[in-house]
């Protein structure tokens, strides 16, 4: 019974004595930080994904808070709603950036890109980027081992292990950029979503020679500038034998959709388009 | 005698080395050549001829593009069909030259090669100074022909501060497979011993030990004969232990020095060189011949063969058959898979493996924190801790925990029982690494 009693004084003094020291600390040493960054904090994903620039959510809102104006601090995965109410909270006009999308130049599906070897090592883009070859002859294309796929914080993207290529599932990419961050040979780019997700971009980054290009890849560009001369918005230009469609240009129009010879220029999320062909007789009452 | 080896780490991989005794076949010239103008460490080098020139063997294609750089020359006479792109067997795709040859050039290059008198006589060469031969040297393109193709002249001009006390010649061939060093030794150990005095007296040391593993027992007697009335230099056979043939390793065995990290070797006081290396500078000084061809083991499995073969000779030009597994260009420890028959052979090959054994990796399992990889580090680096950072992208913890004194030997790869691909992340890490050591050295300079 003693034994019990004198625990319980002990450690209960010890306790006591922590509280104390405890309570003193944080007296002495407190950090006043003002409280808007925790309320704006809890507005924000919280994925810490560092799309906006900055190394985290909480870095994001402690920005906010500081800043004079909102031009240039915008969540990319946040709504305009949210940014309005962060906005609200700051006393602060909130600016809305155009929602953007990843997307992936390139095209080169198993059936269109022959695989020339088989990879065994680590499998990770970065470990077959630094071997200088991918499985196929492409040099610039996708090497398919998924380090974007691992990277996004979002979940959002997803290996096609038939085609070769991941994809994005576009409800959920909020277009942060970390996969663009991670892709060893940069073909993943940030887009304007477009409205209703309308877009069109090319879907190869294969710099070589046009005849070079087409042996590596059926789906490859060629840098043949049909579609610089299709273009009445000057959006299209080509460098190093691969084009490339500005989007802050392009009006969607899908003229150089219909050129691209080797079909390497996608337009997406578009409504289908009419078939073509004799206009039907107008029906005879 | 106890035989000496360096002291931490390091494995014993089977030799297999089923090419040593086959004496060096000459491969008649290609008809055609793909000359990279990076085939060493340093910057590539600058092309001095264009399309449609018409070169002779023995000129020089591309010249130094730095004083880390070295020379290229041409083995085949003909004309510069093209300067495009190539792939190296590192894999990279880096500028080359094109050259092909038509009957005339190899009427002129079959009577250039059968016509093996020395330029300069034993006279002339004893006149020579130390910083001429360092001029045939660089002159010559030569490179560390061992693997890492580290220009031989920079070597032997060490930087203000630091003195050459002694020349190492790397004859250690540690590699499994490969006998090219060993089959080199035992037909020219007199022109190699001639190579090594050269090589002192272009260092300005009294000093030279030629070491070698104790399983090529016909090469060191051959070297022992051709060097036992030359003063100065010493025959050192070594006990076998992979990667024995590392520069660093080579020292701490020779010396019992370890070069300290991040520092160049010649902190100890050593210069090393490869034996080839050597052979080439004999050639460079006495026949006044740039490098023009290396020897190189093939090996397919049940046999081997050693084959002299000009440099830029194509892959296809070689092997006869293309339906191997797989082909590594170099040993089976630190070779790089050929990604293409087109791949050119360059100043570094030191083999070609066609042997089905070495064409795929064991399955992959988790890690058991065994330490098989920490025993076997010769670096003394935790290669299971330096390769998961390097997968997780944390440079900085890796930069801390050394990954840049890696030498990439796959001594961890090897030993790891769950047949992890330790080195493949390390690579990667190291690469950036060093990019950013450099990139804040250069901010410093600026």
């Amino acid at each position: 019974m003693n034994v019990i009693l004198l625990s319980i004084i002990v450690l209960g003094t010890i306790g006591i004595l922590g509280a104390a020291v405890l309570f003193v600390v944080a007296r002495c040493f407190h950090v006043q930080e003002d409280p808007r960054i925790d309320s704006v904090e809890a507005l924000l994903p919280g994925a810490n994904c560092g799309g906006c620039g900055r190394s985290g959510c909480r870095d994001f809102a402690a920005a906010c808070v500081k800043a004079d104006t909102l031009d240039g601090l915008s969540c990319p995965s946040s709504s305009a709603e949210t940014m309005k109410k962060i906005g609200e909270i700051v006393g602060l006009a909130a600016a809305v950036a155009k929602p953007k999308i990843a997307v992936i130049k390139c095209n080169g599906t198993c059936d269109l890109r022959p695989a020339l070897a088989r990879f065994e090592g680590a499998p990770s883009c970065s470990v077959l980027a630094s071997l200088g070859s991918g499985s196929s002859a492409c040099p610039n294309g996708c090497l398919g081992c998924g380090d974007c796929v691992a990277s996004c914080p979002y979940g959002a993207m997803r290996m096609n292990h038939e085609t070769g290529l991941p994809e994005v599932i576009e409800d959920k990419c909020v277009g942060c950029g970390v996969c663009a961050k991670s892709c060893s040979r940069s073909i993943i780019e940030l887009r304007y979503k477009g409205p209703r997700g309308m877009r069109v971009y090319v879907a190869c980054s294969n710099k070589e020679k046009g005849a070079q290009a087409m042996k590596e890849c059926k789906a490859a560009c060629i840098g043949c500038s049909k579609c610089v001369k299709v273009c009445t918005h000057e959006a299209v230009s080509v460098a190093s034998n691969l084009s490339y469609i500005d989007f802050e240009k392009c009006k969607l129009c899908r003229k150089c959709v219909d050129v691209c010879p080797t079909h390497a220029i996608h337009a997406v999320n578009f409504p289908v388009k009419k078939a073509e062909g004799p206009k039907p007789e107008p029906a005879t009452v | 005698m106890k035989l000496r080896t360096f002291k931490i780490g390091g494995i014993h991989p089977a030799e297999n080395k089923i090419a040593a005794g086959k004496p060096i076949v000459t491969l008649p010239l290609p008809n055609e050549v793909v000359l990279p103008v990076s085939q060493h460490i340093g910057a590539p080098a600058k092309p001095v001829v264009k399309k449609g020139d018409k070169v002779r063997r023995g000129d020089i294609v591309a010249e130094a593009g730095g004083f880390v750089s070295a020379n290229i020359h041409t083995p085949i006479s003909g004309s510069v069909v093209k300067i495009d792109v190539a792939r190296t067997p590192q894999g990279l795709p880096v500028e080359a030259i094109y050259i092909k040859s038509d009957e005339a050039d190899r009427e002129a290059d079959a009577a250039a090669m059968a016509d093996n008198a020395p330029r300069r006589t034993a006279a002339e060469v004893a006149a020579l100074d130390g910083k001429a031969i360092v001029d045939l040297v660089k002159e010559a393109g030569i490179v560390g022909l061992g693997g890492a193709t580290f220009p031989a002249h920079v070597k032997l001009c060490p930087p203000p501060g630091s003195k050459a006390e002694l020349v190492i010649i790397n004859a250690v061939e540690c590699e499994p497979c490969l006998s090219c060093d060993d089959m080199l030794m035992r037909e020219n150990p007199g022109e190699i011993v001639k190579g090594v005095e050269l090589l002192m007296r272009a260092a300005g040391v009294s000093r030279g030990v030629i070491a070698i593993e104790n399983n090529k027992p016909e090469a060191i007697a051959a070297m022992i004969s051709a060097s036992s009335r030359v003063p100065g230099i010493e025959v050192m056979p070594l006990k076998v232990k992979y990667p024995q043939g590392g520069e660093k390793q080579l020292i701490a065995a020779v010396t019992g020095r370890e070069v300290p990290s991040g520092a160049l070797p010649i902190a100890t006081g050593a210069i090393v060189q490869n034996v080839a290396t050597a052979y080439a500078v004999y050639r460079a000084v006495y026949h006044n011949e740039p490098i023009l061809d290396r020897v190189l083991t093939i090996h397919d499995g049940n046999e081997g063969r050693n084959l002299r073969v000009a440099i830029g000779t194509i892959l296809a030009d070689i092997v006869d058959k293309d339906d191997y597994e797989k082909i590594i260009l170099g040993g089976p420890m630190m070779g790089r898979t050929a990604s293409t028959l087109q791949t050119p052979m360059i100043k570094g090959t030191s083999g070609i493996l066609l042997d089905k054994k070495y064409a795929h990796r064991r399955p992959v399992e988790p890690c058991i924190r065994c330490g098989a990889c920490v025993t076997a580090c010769p670096m003394g680096l935790e290669p299971f801790l330096v390769s998961t950072l390097s997968r997780l992208k944390e440079w900085e913890e890796a930069e801390k925990e050394k990954i840049a004194n890696c030498i990439e030997c796959g001594s961890c790869s090897y030993a790891c029982p769950s047949s992890r691909p330790i080195l493949d992340y390390i690579r990667v890490g190291k690469g950036k690494v060093m990019a950013a050591i450099r990139a804040r050295a250069a901010a410093k300079n600026s």
